[in-house]
């Protein structure tokens, strides 16, 4: 569905991505680990064309995405819920996710998709008219994977959806992405809690310096003696 | 007391059309964070269409409303479109540069209208350009009032608009987030040039109602750039609300100064206001009404 091959990438002069090449199938489950600064946010915003590419290309279900203006990449059927929630701090819960359904398709449902989403997330139908800048940090969180949903993607990237949030939130994320997995949406995560997405992943990718040094099945890498030192603290 | 009504009554009505000129550049500096120098100068081209619409073809200056603004927006739209975002992607992040560029194209504007009509001063005089009615004690002039009236309900439309509609939330969004609004799908380089158009045609609106009751002349657009850039600065930067608020506290101190102290003096009074502004509520007017 999703091939990344050979990017180069970088802001200005300083190159961050290093011939990174990667790929997700339909209906995968696949996480983005590595240390902090080896370039996974950049790696998802090079998806989102918010980062133009120095050389390879990127591919999604046979179109050359790289090409795409940012704004039309939704349009493909991505969602980004980027780092940090990014909402639209001064609008009310409800406008940030009518925001996320802005393509005609997507416009076409929005109500049916509203409530779909607050079925997910009966808190933020609770604080709709709120506006998303006053929200709690997991609240936060909700309204900005909604806002991501309000799309109707087939593809979602979540970039550390569990940042700044308690275990127990984290937990609550963490279903959530599984719940929305299992109605067939495919995901792209990026994650510091690296025991945790890997045990519930399909498959992982782990970046070091902005290249990808490892592959292979989440358990299996759970396993791996490198993940163990360099994550695991075993 | 009578004395203090009637100037009250001038500051409110006059300060409706300020506030409709300084939304425009507010509008401008929230989705771009720039400060359109170019304003004033944009509502003196739209007031000369105005004029000659009124010269030639006898046209009222309010069923001007229907084509100068328009004709602004477009003008609006190309400025932003061939000269103000190309400098974006020269010279990435410095939005001074932006800034230079309004002021660049101001002194254009106000130097091609001097080439084509000279400086003369021009008027348009309508039939109701000095009309009165009175209520009570207080005098009203019926173009004030007019220019009130329309001003207020443009400015309910612009709320509306971005209020209400998907295009107006995407106008929003980008000012609060651009790379979130690009995420979700909102083409933000249109947006700026809609945003630009927008500000523009909202000066040009602002300069057609005042032409019946103002001179005409290529140098008018200057002073009108600094008021709203108080305005834009006295509402807390990119506050619409606060705009409002910030044109009419202008007009009635305008109007205060002019009665109290001196005619001569009317323009120093919106300074004093201003600085008192940036020094005892940095944030604006926004800090009290929180939006
Ligand atoms: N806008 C930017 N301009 C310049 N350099 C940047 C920019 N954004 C990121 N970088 C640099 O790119 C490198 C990779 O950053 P990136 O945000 O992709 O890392 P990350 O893996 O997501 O890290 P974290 O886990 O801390 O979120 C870092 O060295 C960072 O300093
Ligand atoms: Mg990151």
């Amino acid at each position: 569905m999703l091939r990344v091959e050979h990017v180069d990438a970088g802001y200005g002069d300083v190159q961050v991505l290093w011939d990174v090449s990667f790929n997700v199938a339909e209906k995968e489950f696949v996480v983005l680990v590595g240390a902090n600064g080896a370039g996974k946010s950049t790696i998802m915003r090079t998806i989102s064309s918010l980062v133009p590419l120095g050389g390879g290309q990127i591919w999604f279900e046979d179109r050359r995405l790289d090409l795409v203006k940012p704004y039309k990449i939704v349009e493909h059927g991505i969602a980004h819920v980027p780092e940090a929630r990014q909402l639209f701090p001064d609008m009310s819960v409800l406008e940030n996710l009518e925001l996320g359904s802005l393509t005609p398709q997507a416009k076409a449902r929005r109500k049916e998709t509203l409530e779909w989403v607050f079925e997910l997330f009966p808190r933020l139908k609770e604080r709709r008219k709120q506006m998303a800048g006053t929200m709690s940090g997991g609240e936060q969180q909700m309204c900005a994977i909604a806002r991501g949903l309000m799309s109707r993607p087939k593809l979602i990237m979540f970039d550390e959806p569990s940042l700044g949030l308690s275990p127990l939130l984290t937990q609550d994320i963490f279903r959530l992405a599984l719940q929305i997995h299992g109605q067939g949406i495919t995901i792209l995560m990026v994650e510091q809690n690296v025991k945790q997405t890997l045990a519930i992943c399909d498959r992982a990718y782990v970046l070091e310096n902005g290249r990808v040094i490892l592959e292979g099945k989440g358990v299996e890498l759970l396993e791996n003696q490198q993940v163990k030192q360099a994550f695991l603290g075993i | 007391m009578e004395v203090f009504i009637q100037t009250l009554v001038a500051g409110i009505l006059i300060g409706g059309v300020y506030a409709l000129i300084g939304l425009g550049m507010t509008l401008i500096m929230g989705v771009m964070r720039i400060i359109n120098l170019a304003h004033g100068q944009l509502m003196m081209v739209a007031m000369y269409i105005t004029f000659l619409l009124y010269e030639y073809l006898g046209l009222d200056p309010y069923y001007a409303l229907l084509i100068a603004p328009p004709a602004l927006f477009v003008l609006g739209v190309a400025i932003q479109k061939y000269l103000l975002n190309p400098l974006l992607e020269v010279d990435s992040i410095i939005p001074q540069n932006q800034i230079l560029m309004t002021v660049g194209i101001g002194m254009v504007l106000t130097e091609t209208m001097r080439f084509i009509f000279h400086s003369d001063y021009k008027s348009v005089k309508t039939s109701y350009s000095s009309a009165t009615f009175m209520i009570g004690s207080i005098c009203w002039n019926v173009p004030m009032v007019v220019a009130f009236g329309l001003a207020v309900l443009l400015t309910a439309c612009l709320f509306l608009f971005l209020l209400k509609t998907d295009t107006g939330k995407s106008v929003r969004a980008t000012a609060q987030n651009k790379d979130a609004a690009l995420i979700m799908g909102i083409n933000a380089e249109w947006i700026t040039q809609l945003t630009y158009g927008l500000g523009a045609a909202m000066a040009a609106a602002g300069g057609t109602l005042l032409l019946p009751i103002y001179y005409l002349f290529p140098d008018v657009g200057a002073p009108f750039t600094l008021k709203a850039f108080i305005i834009t600065v006295l509402g807390g930067m990119g506050s619409t609300v606060g705009a409002i608020l910030g044109g009419l506290v202008l007009g009635v101190a305008e109007s205060l100064g002019a009665t109290y102290i001196s005619m001569a003096l009317k323009d120093a009074v919106g300074m004093v206001i201003f600085v008192l502004v940036l020094l005892f509520l940095p944030g604006g007017l926004k800090t009290l009404t929180k939006v």
